[in-house]
């Protein structure tokens, strides 16, 4: 009884890393089903958000160790905090302006390539983000602080010791990502069924020359999604830079959104996130049954494991377009 | 004027399926050899052979191996890092348990081991394509380093967890350890290199490299025309493990001498020999060889610059190369997705033409 009441809150606990997993994936799936690209990106734009709303937040000038560098001046912060959500609409429209310019400087000049050159070319883009984030905003650990609340949760301690006899330990930092990602993943599936520009955007991941036939601006698409990833890779960065800081592990982290695709399918929303609560509960269940017994940290390679298994049996994942290939 | 195809007339077999047809081509390649074993390890310094050279010449090894598999079988695989490792570890192992074998020996069985495990993590090729194999490969990276990080049979129970070279010789030469003199480090890694590149050229241009890219134009016409797809994929798989299980192999036992798994082969050295081939150029030898030169000298080329040349503190260098080896990639992939090996062919079709280009 006791263990299996144990084995639940793992379960709990893998839920809710789950949805941060999700949060990522959703982003490869937007710009995946959208524009074609395997967006390796992703995870450092993360990074990249979650540094800058930092370095927004608490008043920091940016370069500041190159101008140092380059003037012999030793200027750091402004001397101002800015509030959590005027910070956060700024770090949003940071990242749309990083959407424009990845679709002006690079994705503009690759159309028409090789799905391989693309990805390609987003690993490029992961570097220079990561080099970008480090030289705008300082290399150093930070600590995100947006108001979100952290610690126990003392009401689902309650509420679980009187149903069962024996109090979980649940995050409340994870129970507001939960609540965040769920209303982000109504927003999205809102926006592209009742929206204009939503069904623009389910066009063009149906057939990029039919779109253009009908009208619809591929450009403009492009540039919403990759803002849209962007944003979504904002609301995942706030979410884990909250829970473990600012740093780089951040972006490997978010290379664990790579299983969570497979498993649910590139071109799948409800995957990303079904994908995402598997691979959560399972890595954190085998960690827990067979992790002593190999040694532990089991979580650096089950998702992936779980899920090349997994795509053995079933080559398009979950809920991805079956694959049907012709000579 | 300059580069000619024409002209060229053979009279046995022997001569027209050469490794090099053109005489042109021939007398070039072996003078750049002549140079590169007569030449070089007289006048090189030890800076240039080991932070330059070995390094090149090594991630030449594994560019080449990752070009099979990537630019001649078309599977992309993300777990060069890992596959390295086995090398690595496969040697320290053998050598630690023999020592009186040949430490060249145990390099070439280091590659055989790494075949077998990269046949084994080539399997899922055969049902999984695209980038669904390029993650699944992941697995291979993160599950290999957890494995060498958490057995300690394969680190000896040595209390660091790292593997360190013990000193052995060739010929009476120390080849290996802290006593090494650089052109030493230089010619061995060398010799496998031009061996290598020998091998890889000779199989390409054959009847395996042919089912190899038949199957990467595309597997299903090629299992029609009568090529054994699970034969051709893990064939692919074994040939190119072996390349980087030696190139893993000297990266620890010649270049390094001591190493930590999860820093020397982490998954940023999977990406890194990665952008060799996709830089050097898909489906070339010469290719994989411009891409690791590259690659190579970039950083030593920037740290210079920026460290020694401006006088900026290193972490601000670091930083800002970082951000130009990105850029550069989307340039390069921006203007010659086919890489280095396209404007070497451009090159060569300028100097057929020159001085009379219509």
């Amino acid at each position: 009884m006791e263990q299996l009441l144990y084995a639940s809150e793992i379960v709990v606990n893998g839920l809710m890393t789950g949805v941060m997993y999700a949060l990522v994936a959703l982003g490869f799936v937007l710009i995946y089903k959208a524009s074609g690209v395997f967006n390796y990106a992703q995870g450092v734009m993360a990074l990249f958000a979650a540094m800058t709303l930092v370095g927004i937040q608490q008043g920091q000038v940016p370069f500041a160790h190159l101008i140092n560098a380059l003037t012999g001046t030793h200027v750091s912060h402004f001397g101002w905090n800015v509030p959590a959500v005027l910070a956060i609409a700024l770090t949003a429209v940071v990242m749309v302006l990083l959407a424009i310019a990845i679709q002006k400087l690079v994705l503009q000049h690759l159309v028409g390539q090789e799905p391989i050159i693309l990805f390609m070319a987003t690993i490029g883009l992961a570097y220079f983000l990561e080099g970008l984030g480090d030289v705008m905003w300082g290399a150093d650990v930070k600590t995100l602080d947006v108001g979100l609340p952290q610690g126990i949760s003392d009401a689902a301690e309650a509420l679980t010791a009187r149903l069962t006899g024996y109090g979980f330990f649940i995050d409340r930092l994870d129970i507001w990502a939960a609540v965040i990602a769920t209303a982000l993943v109504a927003a999205l599936v809102a926006f592209s069924q009742y929206t204009k520009q939503g069904r623009a955007m389910r066009a063009v991941a149906d057939d990029h020359q039919a779109a253009l036939s009908v009208g619809i601006s591929l450009r403009f698409i492009w540039i919403m999604v990759w803002s849209i990833a962007g944003f979504v890779a904002l609301v995942a960065g706030i979410m884990w830079g909250t829970k473990s800081g600012v740093q780089f592990s951040l972006s490997l982290i978010a290379l664990k959104a790579l299983p969570v695709l497979m498993l649910g399918g590139f071109t799948s929303i409800p995957g990303a996130i079904v994908g995402g609560l598997i691979i959560g509960v399972g890595e954190k269940l085998f960690e827990y049954f067979v992790g002593p017994m190999i040694g532990g940290a089991t979580e650096t390679w089950f998702a992936y494991v779980l899920a090349l298994g997994f795509l053995v049996f079933r080559p398009q994942g979950l809920f991805g377009e079956r694959i049907i290939e012709r000579v | 004027m300059i580069y000619r195809e024409a002209g060229d007339f053979k009279t046995t077999y022997q001569a027209d399926s050469q490794t090099f047809p053109l005489r042109l081509d021939r007398l070039g390649y072996y003078a750049l050899l002549a140079v590169a074993f007569l030449v070089i390890p007289f006048v090189v310094s030890d800076y240039w052979a080991t932070s330059v050279l070995v390094p090149f010449l090594i991630y030449a090894i594994a560019a080449l191996g990752l070009n099979i598999l990537v630019g001649y079988g078309g599977q992309v695989s993300l777990g060069t890092g890992g596959f390295m490792a086995v090398g690595a570890y496969a040697t320290y192992k053998l050598t630690t348990a023999f020592p009186d074998v040949s430490i060249l020996v145990h390099v070439i069985v280091s590659g055989l081991i790494t075949a077998l495990v990269g046949m084994l993590f080539g399997l899922p090729s055969l049902r999984i394509k695209g980038f669904y194999l390029a993650v699944a490969t992941l697995a291979a990276q993160f599950f290999l380093i957890w494995l060498f990080n958490k057995v300690p049979w394969f680190y000896n129970y040595s209390a660091s967890g790292q593997i360190t070279m013990p000193e052995r010789t060739v010929l009476g030469q120390i080849v290996t350890g802290p006593a090494t003199p650089a052109w030493v480090k230089y010619i061995v890694c060398l010799t496998f290199a031009v061996s290598l590149a020998w091998l890889a050229r000779n199989l390409t241009r054959g009847t395996v490299g042919r089912k190899w890219m038949a199957i990467r134009d595309m597997d299903i016409a090629a299992e029609i025309i009568g090529v054994n797809p699970l034969q051709a994929k893990i064939s692919a798989f074994a040939v190119s493990s072996f390349f980087v299980g030696i190139a893993g192999s000297l990266f620890f036992a010649v270049y390094l001498g001591a190493a930590e798994v999860g820093e020397s082969f982490g998954i940023n050295k999977s990406f890194l020999v990665l952008f060799m081939v996709i830089i050097g150029g898909l489906g070339s030898i010469f290719g994989s060889f411009a891409g690791a030169a590259f690659l190579v000298l970039l950083p030593v080329f920037l740290k210079n610059v920026l460290v020694g040349g401006f006088g900026w503190p290193t972490d601000l260098a670091a930083h800002i190369e970082l951000m130009i080896v990105g850029a550069l990639i989307v340039f390069f992939l921006i203007v010659e997705p086919h890489g280095l090996a396209q404007l070497w062919r451009l090159t060569k079709e300028k100097l057929r033409l020159w001085p009379f280009p219509h």
